[in-house]
C-alpha cells in the first residue's frame, strides 16, 4: 500500500509551512471569516467519505458511509455559504455609500 | 490507483485552497478567496466520481443533496449573532465525518497485515475526530446558552482527564497491535469524552478560541485520513487547515491577551469562581433617555462601545441613525471595536457592517483607546466585559489579562443595559459603580428609539 511514507511526510511538512505562511498577516477584523473559510476547506473530507461509501461491501458499512457523506457535505457546503454571507456584509457598506453618492448627484 | 489526470486535478484543487486562505487574510480579496476555495472543493468532488470506481451512486448523490440542503438552509437561516455556534457545528460534523471514514477504512485494513503507519493514522483520526465532534457540540451549547457559560470544573476532573488520555493511548496501541472494530468504537467513545472534558472548563468569553482550536484538530484528522486513503488532496487540505488554524488560534488568543494554556486549564487552578455571588445592591446612578440625550447632544466627542447586547436587540440600525443625527450637530462620533466584541474576533465588524455603518467609523482598539481621555461621553451599548477594569486589577478574574477599552477615562460613561446582570464572562463590573457612570436601563432597541426621539426634539 503506502510504499513510501517519506513522500507523504514530505508533503505533510511542506503543507504545514504553507499554511502558516499564507495567513501570517491577517487583521483581527478577518479572524472570524478566515476561521469559517478554513472550516469549509476541511469539509473536503467529503471526497474521502464518497470514496469509502462508494466501495462499501455491506449494508451497515454503506449506511455508515452515507452518514459520513451527509455530515461532510453539511460541513463543506454550509461552511462556504456562511463564509460568503459574512464577507458580503464587509463589501456592502462601500456600495451603499456609492449609491447614496450617486443619488445626491442625481439631485 | 488514481489516474494521473485526476491527481493533477487534485493538485489544482489543493492550489485553490492555498489561494483561498491567502485571499481570506485580506479584506479586499476575502470574498473572491472564499469562492476560489469553493470552486476547488467542487472540482475535487467531480473528480472523485469520474476517477474512482464509485458504487451505490444514487444513495451517495442523495446523501450529498441532503447534506447540501441542510448546510445551505442552516447558513441562510442563521442570525448573524448566532453565527459562531453555526461554525462550531459545521466544524463538529466535519470531525465526525473524518472519524467515521477512518472506522470504515479500518474494516478494510483489518483483514491482513496492515502497515503500522496506517493503523496509527486510523487511531489518530478516530480519537481526534471524536474530540472535535463532541467538543464542538459543547461549545454550541455554551454559545447558545443552553448550558452555563461559566467554566465547569468538578472534583476529580484532572484525574478523569488523565485516565481519559491514558485510555486513548492504550486503546490506540491495542488497535495497532490487534486491529478490530471493538477498539475503534472504544476510541471513538473515549475521544468524545475527552472532547467534552476539554471544553467544559473554558469560560464563555474564551469559547470562540476553542472553536478555532477544534477547527485545527479537524484539519489534522482530515490530513490523517488523506494518508489512509492515499489521497494527496485530503492530506494537503487537512494540513493547511491544521497549521493555519493553529496559528489563527494563537493570534486570536493574543488579541485577547490570553495564553492558550490559561484558556484551556485556567479554571482548574481555581479562583475564577470570582463574582459568582457578589451581585450586590450597591447604589448606582441611573438616568432617563432625556438626560442622556442632552449629555450626548452637547458633547464634542463621543465614543460608542458596541457589544453583543446591541446586536441581540437588533438596535444597530437605530444606533446608526442616532450617530448620523449627532454628526449633523457637529459631534465627533466613532465606534470603538474591541477585538472580541460580539462573540469572537471580528464578529462585531460583521454585525455593524450588516447595519451599513461606514467602515471608516469603526476604529480598532489600539487606534481608539488613547482617545478616551479626550472623550466627553463613552456610550457603552450592550457591552460589559470589554470595558471591565477587573481585567487589569483583579488577577483572579477569568478575563484577567485581556486588553480592555479604557472607557473609564472618558469624562462621562453611559451604560445602556437591560439589567444589572453581569456579562458573558460572568463577573461583576466595577465601572458600573463609578461616580462618572450613568446607567440607562431597558431593552437596547427600545431605549435607543426613545433616545433618538429625545435627540430629535432637541435638534428641532
Amino acid at each position: 500500500m503506502n510504499t513510501d511514507p517519506i513522500i507523504w511526510l514530505t508533503i505533510f511538512v511542506l503543507a504545514i509551512f504553507v499554511g502558516i505562511a499564507v495567513i501570517s498577516k491577517v487583521s483581527s477584523t478577518l479572524h472570524t471569516p478566515l476561521m469559517s473559510g478554513a472550516n469549509a476547506i476541511h469539509g473536503v473530507i467529503l471526497v474521502g467519505a464518497i470514496l469509502v461509501a462508494g466501495s462499501a461491501q455491506s449494508t451497515p458499512i454503506l449506511i455508515l458511509g452515507l452518514v459520513a457523506v451527509i455530515l461532510a457535505s453539511i460541513n463543506m457546503v454550509g461552511g462556504f455559504v456562511v463564509t460568503d454571507r459574512m464577507l458580503v456584509m464587509f463589501s456592502r457598506p462601500k456600495r451603499a455609500i456609492e449609491k447614496s453618492g450617486r443619488r445626491e448627484l442625481d439631485k | 490507483m488514481t489516474p494521473a489526470w485526476a491527481q493533477l486535478g487534485y493538485l489544482i484543487a489543493a492550489v485553490c485552497f492555498i489561494v483561498a486562505l491567502k485571499g481570506l487574510s485580506s479584506p479586499k480579496t476575502a470574498r473572491r478567496g472564499n469562492l476560489i476555495g469553493a470552486a476547488g472543493a467542487l472540482l475535487a468532488c467531480v473528480i472523485v466520481f469520474l476517477a474512482s470506481d464509485i458504487q451505490h451512486l444514487l444513495p451517495i448523490l442523495a446523501a450529498i443533496a441532503a447534506g447540501t440542503a441542510i448546510g445551505v438552509l442552516g447558513a441562510y437561516r442563521v442570525q448573524m449573532t448566532q453565527m459562531p455556534q453555526l461554525v462550531a457545528l459545521f466544524n463538529g460534523v466535519g470531525g465526525g465525518a473524518a472519524a467515521i471514514v477512518a472506522i470504515i477504512e479500518l474494516t478494510e485494513l483489518s483483514g491482513g497485515a496492515a502497515p503500522v503507519f496506517d493503523l496509527i493514522a486510523t487511531a489518530f483520526t478516530i480519537v481526534v475526530g471524536s474530540v472535535s465532534f463532541a467538543g464542538s457540540v459543547v461549545t454550541f451549547l455554551k454559545l447558545q446558552e443552553l448550558m452555563t457559560t461559566r467554566p465547569v470544573v468538578f472534583a476529580g476532573y484532572p484525574i478523569l482527564y488523565g485516565l481519559g488520555l491514558l485510555a486513548a493511548v492504550g486503546f490506540s496501541v491495542g488497535l495497532v497491535l490487534a486491529p478490530s472494530l471493538v477498539f475503534a468504537v472504544l476510541l471513538a467513545v473515549v475521544g468524545a469524552g475527552l472532547g467534552v472534558l476539554l471544553v467544559l472548563p473554558v469560560g464563555g468569553a474564551d469559547v470562540p478560541i476553542v472553536i478555532s482550536l477544534l477547527n485545527a484538530f479537524t484539519g489534522l484528522t482530515v490530513a490523517a485520513s488523506g494518508y489512509l486513503l492515499e489521497n494527496a488532496l485530503l492530506l494537503v487540505a487537512g494540513t493547511l487547515v491544521g497549521s493555519a488554524g493553529t496559528l489563527l488560534t494563537r493570534l486570536m488568543a493574543s488579541a485577547m491577551g490570553r495564553s492558550l494554556i490559561n484558556i484551556l486549564f485556567g479554571a482548574l487552578k481555581g479562583g475564577s469562581t470570582l463574582g459568582a455571588t457578589t451581585l450586590s445592591d450597591r447604589p448606582v446612578k441611573s438616568a432617563g433617555p432625556a438626560d442622556v440625550a442632552i449629555l450626548l447632544a452637547y458633547a464634542q466627542r463621543v465614543i460608542i462601545i458596541p457589544g453583543y447586547g446591541l446586536a441581540v436587540a437588533q438596535a444597530q440600525h437605530t444606533l446608526r441613525q442616532l450617530v448620523d443625527l449627532l454628526q449633523e450637530r457637529g459631534v465627533q462620533v466613532d465606534y470603538a471595536i474591541h477585538p472580541v466584541a460580539g462573540r469572537m474576533p471580528g464578529h462585531m465588524n460583521v454585525l455593524l457592517a450588516e447595519a451599513q455603518v461606514p467602515y471608516e467609523q469603526l476604529k480598532e482598539m489600539d487606534e481608539i483607546d488613547p482617545e478616551f481621555k479626550q472623550a466627553d461621553v463613552a456610550l457603552v451599548v450592550g457591552a460589559n466585559d470589554v470595558v471591565n477594569p477587573a481585567a487589569e486589577t483583579t488577577p483572579g478574574a477569568p478575563i484577567y489579562g485581556m486588553p480592555i477599552l479604557h472607557a473609564n477615562q472618558a469624562r462621562q460613561v453611559v451604560f445602556m443595559k437591560r439589567s444589572m446582570r453581569p456579562g458573558f464572562a460572568g463577573i461583576e463590573n466595577e465601572l458600573l459603580y463609578e461616580p462618572t457612570t450613568t446607567l440607562l436601563f431597558g431593552d437596547a432597541k427600545d431605549t435607543m428609539s426613545k433616545l433618538l426621539a429625545e435627540l430629535k426634539a432637541l435638534t428641532v
